[in-house]
């Protein structure tokens, strides 16, 4: 799988309030949400942002509450990746459960800059900056969430698993 | 093993575990409240139709309840005829709702030694009774709801001793912003907090709540204290039936258990702990912040909405008139802390101190309603996360604080110890 788009930088500790303010989670749907991604850091971004495009952030990003909402409002908004230093444990199982991928490379997260042109191979391993010619490599990811994502998710790999619906 | 470890492993099947395992885990309890309850029933719906145990289940509107417009009542509704639906009878309706880490253990559904997972970030809570309890996502909730089961990675555990000779004003609340303010909110990330030490094992039930409340806020994946005596005395009060079927019960970390990292905090010295805005780990001791002036005050949540946190509220306010120009809000965290509070006469002084007191719900606490600040406004609130936004105008301000704090503040208007009233 091999994702390709601009980045978007963002510093420690991104928490789920501000991915995605409490005031809006009478909404559930990721394009609701996703008009309001990341508005009390930048009123602008959901405009901004595109399709494909891709989160450099710094540690614990998505810290805070549980709310599934942050992972949505993201996927809303169209970004299709995030790499950071480190992720928040409930952030981390959501994307994990949605299939959102996300990397922690601390390398790749301090070096590349906003607005770079990378691609990420998920298959290879591999993160490309297009912009500024680096390449890092991606961390092995457990095998146990590695089938869950390559499933699309838990509750598709639950049905899998199972053979047929879950009952 | 630790305690973690040891209640991953019985409710996995295995004989022994060690950090980093994947596991598979049969759930005792599973919950939602308004916001993360439809996406979780939402998804739940396209893989299957059959609530797996609806008897382990819980469905709690208390964010935005009373419903604060016409998006609220709409969640609501859809929990309610979900919960008919699959027969889950613990669906709380106003006037029986709390604040659900506050509610759960008061409806005796929290156990030692089980397995809690709750569908919102400070399910944390319950380790203070001895269980492990951690929070998901909307996604792993329905995954329960169909299966009965959660994956975890089995976390490292932090011990964190506490020692000494507690000082007057200082609490649960105090001890828990001190360590964060000393970890960071990231210094417990994919960890276990254990509690422990002379001062734990003399803290009271309400107390161990708040601390285990706030181990997220230093990115743990759950809080956990041993049982003991408080706990078993306080379980015979909410739930004597198990109680009498567990006589013997007890759940202790094996003699040289290696934990990945051991604090020791000697609380002696400690003054009453306050976090600055925007991190709950921006911690000072509340003289260094006594000259924050402050627009609103508010006592209640799941972190300290307890009736110990209105009694000490009331004693404080009691006979005296909230400051001019400041607003004070008092949520008792359930309808029954409300009810003892009237029966205590604690909502009398709060409602003659000049406070507004709100039946039970989260509203001000996540920036929902009862509460909302404006631009620019300072709050200072006995709940749990001071994030920007979190209450309101992500230019407005909030500082964290216990309930004694928070009444003597609301007497001066700005941030106050409490032996200065
Ligand atoms: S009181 Fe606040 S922290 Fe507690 S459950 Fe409600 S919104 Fe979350």
């Amino acid at each position: 799988m091999k994702l390709q788009g601009k980045t978007w930088k963002f510093g420690d500790n991104i928490n789920t309030d501000l991915i995605i303010p409490a005031r809006y989670m009478t909404a559930y749907e990721a394009a609701e949400l996703g008009k309001h991604c990341m508005e009390d850091a930048d009123p602008e971004f959901s405009k901004k942002v595109q399709p494909g495009d891709i989160i450099v952030a710094g540690e614990n990003f998505g810290c805070g509450s549980s709310r599934e909402h942050a992972v949505l409002a993201l996927k809303g908004a169209g970004i299709s990746a995030i790499i950071a230093k480190s992720f928040a444990r409930i952030f981390f199982r959501n994307a994990i459960n949605t299939g959102l991928p996300i990397i922690e490379s601390p390398e790749a997260a301090i070096a590349i800059k906003e607005g770079a042109e990378i691609v990420i191979d998920l298959t290879t391993g591999r993160i490309e900056n297009l912009t500024e010619n680096q390449h890092f490599a991606i961390k092995e990811f457990p095998e146990f969430l590695t089938k869950i994502v390559e499933n699309g998710g838990l509750l598709k790999w639950a049905t899998r698993e199972k053979k047929g619906p879950i009952r | 093993m630790t305690l973690t470890e040891k209640i991953l492993a019985k409710k996995s099947g295995r004989a022994v575990l060690s950090p980093g395992e994947f596991v598979l885990v049969d759930v005792d309890l599973g919950f939602a409240n308004d916001l993360t309850g439809p996406p979780a029933i939402k998804e739940f719906e396209k893989y299957g139709n059959k609530v797996f145990a609806p008897e382990k289940v819980a469905l709690i509107p208390d964010h935005f309840t009373p419903c604060k417009d016409i998006d609220s009542a709409g969640l609501v509704k859809m929990l309610r005829e979900f919960s008919r639906k699959q027969k889950i009878n613990r669906f709380y309706e106003i006037g029986q709702m709390g604040v659900e880490h506050a509610l759960l253990p008061e409806e005796g559904l929290i156990l030692p030694g089980t397995i809690v997972v709750g569908a919102d970030s400070h399910t944390c809570t319950h380790g203070a009774l001895g269980a492990f309890a951690t929070g998901v996502g909307s996604t792993d909730l329905a995954f329960f709801l169909l299966t009965g089961k959660a994956w975890f990675r089995v976390p490292e555990t932090i011990v964190v001793e506490f020692s000494g000779k507690l000082p007057e004003w200082v609490g649960g609340k105090d001890l828990i912003l001190y360590l964060i303010s000393k970890t960071g909110v990231d210094g417990a990330r994919y960890k276990a907090f254990e509690f422990t030490g002379p001062i734990i094992s003399r803290l009271p039930v309400d107390d161990r709540f708040s601390m285990c409340n706030m181990a997220i806020e230093a990115g743990a994946k759950n809080g956990i204290i041993a049982p003991d005596q408080i706990t078993m005395d306080y379980l015979r009060q909410v739930n004597p039936g198990w109680v009498d079927t567990h006589p013997d019960f007890t759940l202790n970390p094996d003699s040289g258990t290696v934990y990945s990292e051991k604090i020791k905090i000697d609380v002696s010295e400690l003054e009453p702990f306050v976090a600055a805005p925007d991190l709950p780990s921006n911690g000072f001791p509340v003289s260094r912040l006594s000259d924050v002036k402050l627009d609103q005050v508010l006592i209640g949540s799941c972190t300290n909405g307890r009736i110990s946190d209105l009694k000490i509220a009331a004693e404080i306010l009691k006979g005296k008139k909230v400051a001019k120009n400041l607003r004070l809000i008092v949520i008792p965290a359930t309808q029954k802390i409300w009810q003892e509070a009237l029966k205590e006469g604690y909502l009398n002084t709060f409602v003659e101190s000049g406070a507004a007191v709100s039946t039970p719900t989260c509203g001000p606490c996540l920036g929902g309603h009862m509460g909302v600040l404006a631009e620019g406004e300072v709050a200072l609130s006995t709940t749990n996360r001071n994030f920007v936004g979190r209450m309101g105008h992500p230019r407005s301000k909030v500082y964290l604080s216990s309930a004694s704090v928070a009444a003597a503040s609301a007497l001066t208007g700005r941030i106050t110890h409490p032996a200065e009233v």
